[in-house]
């Protein structure tokens, strides 16, 4: 059955991305590009896409009214949140100790640290060619799959590597909703699934082909009933 | 584990690739799209478009073909050249562009990195680089493609533009650049100590090893290359071994499906 798919548009970024490649992998699903909370109540699934600032995604949320709408759609209908949509879903940010999260999930959205060279890397490789940690994270790393069996890792194996581009990253205080890992000096949650709730701090639709495995995998998903 | 990023450029001026021109295959491919696609294949980590049109007619045109682009190749796009306000960044990330490189504007209005880091994201803004050594033990930033130079000294410029909230610098040495000799690995290592954003090295790739001396020695956490892919002298699964047995972290290259 041909489902329809609401991508979040709030106004602020390149949500050109995500919708080339969900229309490039998505059979016969429709996908939408709305910045109309109503379309996110009629969707059968939503994806929530994010870049820049978590206050700026926030206030634009906030405005629209999309920020009921996407807290309404977590309780019911599948919903991927990806890079700042996954950091915007938890409560507390220390981009802006003033500024709240939509508290979907608990937990924290901390700032990678920039040593200035001077702290030890966990990996020794790590070490060998880079003094320094930088900030941003950008380009390719590794995810540990917590779950390798889940439906929407279906076809993506162990150690896949996924792009990404993030100074900030999510620790949640449940750490069973932990669904992949990565480590980037520190180790954090490169993905994590709440009952409808799947969120990717990588960038599945830049990811080549196993991102589109995954946004395949994410269209095909039931969720949880 | 971070790997180490293969960004093939390719230079495009009307909607056509132009360094691989004398390239037969590429010419023959005709065009660009076809090229990305192939590059996507061999396992590069990113692409650089780098527009060099010389009129608004034919930046018109690489807009249509970032936009084409896109909507074929999942991996990230940098798109850079004759960038000079918001709106033409606007435009290239409505087409489809991850990333814009901003060079010369940078130079003249540095406002203008603080506004673009502000409005779209540091993530999708990289700063350009282009450097000269001054004969004195330093390096100063040219500007307009190279033909201009300014005041600024190049380590001094890549401290300000991370400040301004650029997320990555690409660097471009011209003493090198054509040169077939290797990066510049001192400046490349010495503006990557000093800032905390990631650096791209550029300019003056002949061979494989010159890739994995940009990290080992250059400290980069890229490195881009044109002309040795575009002729086909070199792989990008060629390339990414290399930087492999030298200890470096790469995505593996997929292995083929024939």
């Amino acid at each position: 059955m041909n489902k329809e798919i609401a991508v979040v548009d709030y106004g602020m970024g390149n949500i050109h991305s995500i919708d080339k490649a969900l229309k490039f992998v998505a059979s016969g699903d429709n996908i939408k590009v709305t910045d109309k909370p109503q379309d996110l109540a009629d969707a059968d699934k939503v994806v929530f896409p994010g870049v820049g600032a978590i206050r700026d995604c926030v206030a634009a949320l906030k405005s629209s009214g999309l920020d009921a709408a996407i807290k309404q759609a977590a309780k019911e209908k599948p919903l991927m949140a990806i890079c700042v949509g996954m950091q915007a879903l938890f409560e507390n940010n220390e981009e802006d100790a003033n500024s709240h999260g939509l508290g979907i999930l608990q937990g924290d959205v901390k700032l990678i640290k920039d040593d200035g060279g001077k702290a030890q890397p966990q990996e020794k490789s790590q070490e060998e060619f880079q003094e320094r940690l930088k900030v941003p994270q950008i380009g390719w790393n590794q995810l540990n799959l917590v779950d390798p069996d889940h439906p929407l890792y279906y076809k993506i194996a162990q150690n896949s590597y996924f792009y990404f581009v993030h100074s900030y990253y999510c620790l949640s205080d449940d750490p069973k909703i932990a669904s992949a890992k990565c480590t980037y000096g520190i180790e954090f949650d490169a993905a994590v699934l709440s009952g409808n709730v799947f969120a990717t701090q990588f960038h599945p639709e830049k990811s080549q082909d196993d991102g589109l495995q995954m946004l395949k995998n994410f269209c095909q998903w039931e969720g949880c009933k | 584990m971070l790997a180490k990023r293969i960004i093939p450029c390719l230079d495009v001026a009307d909607g056509r690739v132009v360094k691989g021109i004398k390239f037969q295959e590429l010419r023959d491919a005709g065009d660009p799209v076809e090229a990305a696609k192939r590059y996507c294949e061999a396992g590069a980590d990113e692409l650089a478009v780098l527009d060099i049109s010389a009129s608004e007619e034919g930046r018109k045109t690489t807009l249509d073909l970032v936009e084409r682009i896109a909507s074929e190749v999942f991996i990230p796009l940098m798109v850079g050249g004759g960038i000079s306000e918001l709106k033409d960044i606007k435009a290239l990330l409505r087409a489809g562009a991850d990333k814009v490189s901003i060079n010369t504007s940078a130079v003249l209005k540095p406002d203008l990195i603080r506004q673009a880091a502000e409005t779209f994201g540091s993530q999708c803004i990289t700063v350009a680089i282009d450097v000269k050594k001054d004969g004195a033990g330093g390096w100063k930033v040219f500007t307009h493609g190279g033909k201009k130079e300014t005041d600024l000294d190049a380590i001094e410029w890549a401290e300000q533009v991370a400040q301004l909230g650029a997320g990555e610098i690409l660097l471009t040495s011209m003493d090198n650049d054509g040169g077939l000799n290797g990066f510049d690995l001192d400046i490349t290592s010495k503006i990557s100590d000093k800032v905390s954003i990631p650096v791209i090295a550029s300019g003056g790739v002949g061979n494989l090893q010159h890739l994995a001396d940009g990290v080992t020695h250059g400290k980069a956490d890229a490195v881009l290359a044109a002309s040795i892919f575009h002729f086909g002298t070199y792989t990008i699964k060629q390339a990414k071994e290399v930087m492999q047995e030298a200890g470096i972290p790469v995505r593996p290259p997929k292995p083929s499906r024939n």
